[in-house]
């Protein structure tokens, strides 16, 4: 089972603003402009979760009317890409 | 080189160097009330050269360089030094300026703070900046506007200010007493004719202000304002940055306290009495 983490906290600077989210990645000095559910996913990958752990954790704290968990590992490989995820 | 000025604008000091005397000439008689560099040291160098020794008379063109460099940027007639000059150090600034987060923005002050206008070619920054000048506002730069990452102050950079086509008529009714360049016709920009800042511009060029309103102007359209969201202020300044991802988290620091601390507008105006309106009564409502 794949398992995904957030970038360790210190290699983050996350600003929510008011829709957007700003995100500056230190490691590699880019700036990320981020809407939801993004910053969301980063708060609940403190711990290694996997997809369908990440989607159940996600739909518990909101209201996901299109739970899909394959749309949610796109997204995941986006943010692996990014380096503000780590696939374990 | 043969010929040289130097002069600090704001917090930065330049040294032009060049292969022919009227341009320099011209240039130290417009920036004749600034100071000189601290210590007589330059921050930047700017050059304008002749591509090979006989064009320096045979159909002069001149070519811009100096500590940072665009390759193949184009020559411009002779008749255009100080455009070239003005090139030159705006060039240094956009390519080399690292102390201070660089907005391609003009600035005005008062009462301590600043407004900043920020907006794509034609949208007005050069001529509202004048034209706030001529009511009693401190020109603080048509140009560039330097953030501190260390204190979030705007510091000016009131360079000769760049007045384009239809704005030069507008200003010098504006401005009947003021000290102008040369009219220079088909530049890159159209009809270019440069302005000198007024004495309490210059007399106050270090002082810098607190940042206190945003504005994004674009002339030529029915009178009308929106609010902008720090997300949007900040995606429009990262445009308007020359040197934002060079700065890197310093830059990013500076840039989010300023799109959430300051209030932003955008702004259409059919003409710059109606913009001048429009500024004055937002200013007031702050």
């Amino acid at each position: 089972m794949i398992a995904y983490r957030a970038a360790s906290p210190a290699t983050l600077r996350i600003v929510p603003l008011d829709a957007l989210t700003l995100i500056y990645h230190r490691a590699s000095g880019i700036t990320h402009i981020v809407d939801a559910p993004v910053p969301e996913i980063l708060e609940a990958l403190v711990e290694p979760l996997s997809v369908d752990a990440l989607l159940a954790h996600l739909s518990e704290q909101f209201d996901l009317p299109d739970a899909d968990a394959m749309a949610l590992a796109v997204r995941l490989d986006e943010l692996v890409d990014a380096g503000l995820v780590e696939r374990l | 080189m043969r010929h040289v000025t130097s002069l600090k604008i704001g917090p930065v000091g330049f040294r032009i160097g060049c292969d022919w005397r009227a341009p320099i000439a011209d240039l130290a008689e417009l920036y004749r009330d600034y100071p000189k560099p601290d210590d007589g040291i330059p921050d930047f160098n700017v050059h304008l050269f002749a591509a090979r020794p006989w064009r320096r008379i045979i159909r002069p063109s001149v070519h811009i360089a100096g500590d940072f460099v665009i390759p193949d940027a184009a020559p411009l007639p002779l008749a255009m030094g100080v455009l070239a000059a003005e090139m030159g150090m705006n060039l240094q600034m956009a390519l080399g300026q690292r102390r201070y987060l660089l907005l391609h923005a003009s600035a005005a002050e008062r009462d301590g703070k600043a407004l900043l206008m920020t907006g794509v070619s034609g949208a007005g920054k050069s001529t509202l900046a004048a034209l706030l000048m001529a009511r009693g506002w401190r020109l603080m730069g048509d140009e560039f506007a330097l953030v501190d990452p260390a204190t979030g102050l705007i510091h000016g950079f009131p360079r000769l200010i760049s007045l384009k086509n239809e704005a030069v008529p507008v200003v010098r009714a504006a401005l009947p007493k003021a000290r102008f360049g040369a009219v220079m016709e088909g530049t890159p920009k159209g009809t270019l004719r440069h302005l000198v800042p007024d004495a309490r511009a210059i007399a106050a060029m270090a002082e810098p202000a607190v940042p206190a309103l945003i504005l994004f102007p674009r002339f030529g359209f029915e009178a009308a304002e929106r609010p902008v969201l720090p997300s949007e202020t900040f995606v429009r300044l990262t445009q308007a940055s020359t040197n934002y991802v060079a700065l890197g988290e310093r830059g990013f620091d500076a840039l989010t306290d300023l799109v959430r601390t300051v209030p932003a507008r955008a702004i259409d105006y059919p003409d710059t009495g109606t913009a001048m309106r429009q500024v004055e009564r937002l200013w007031s409502a702050l």
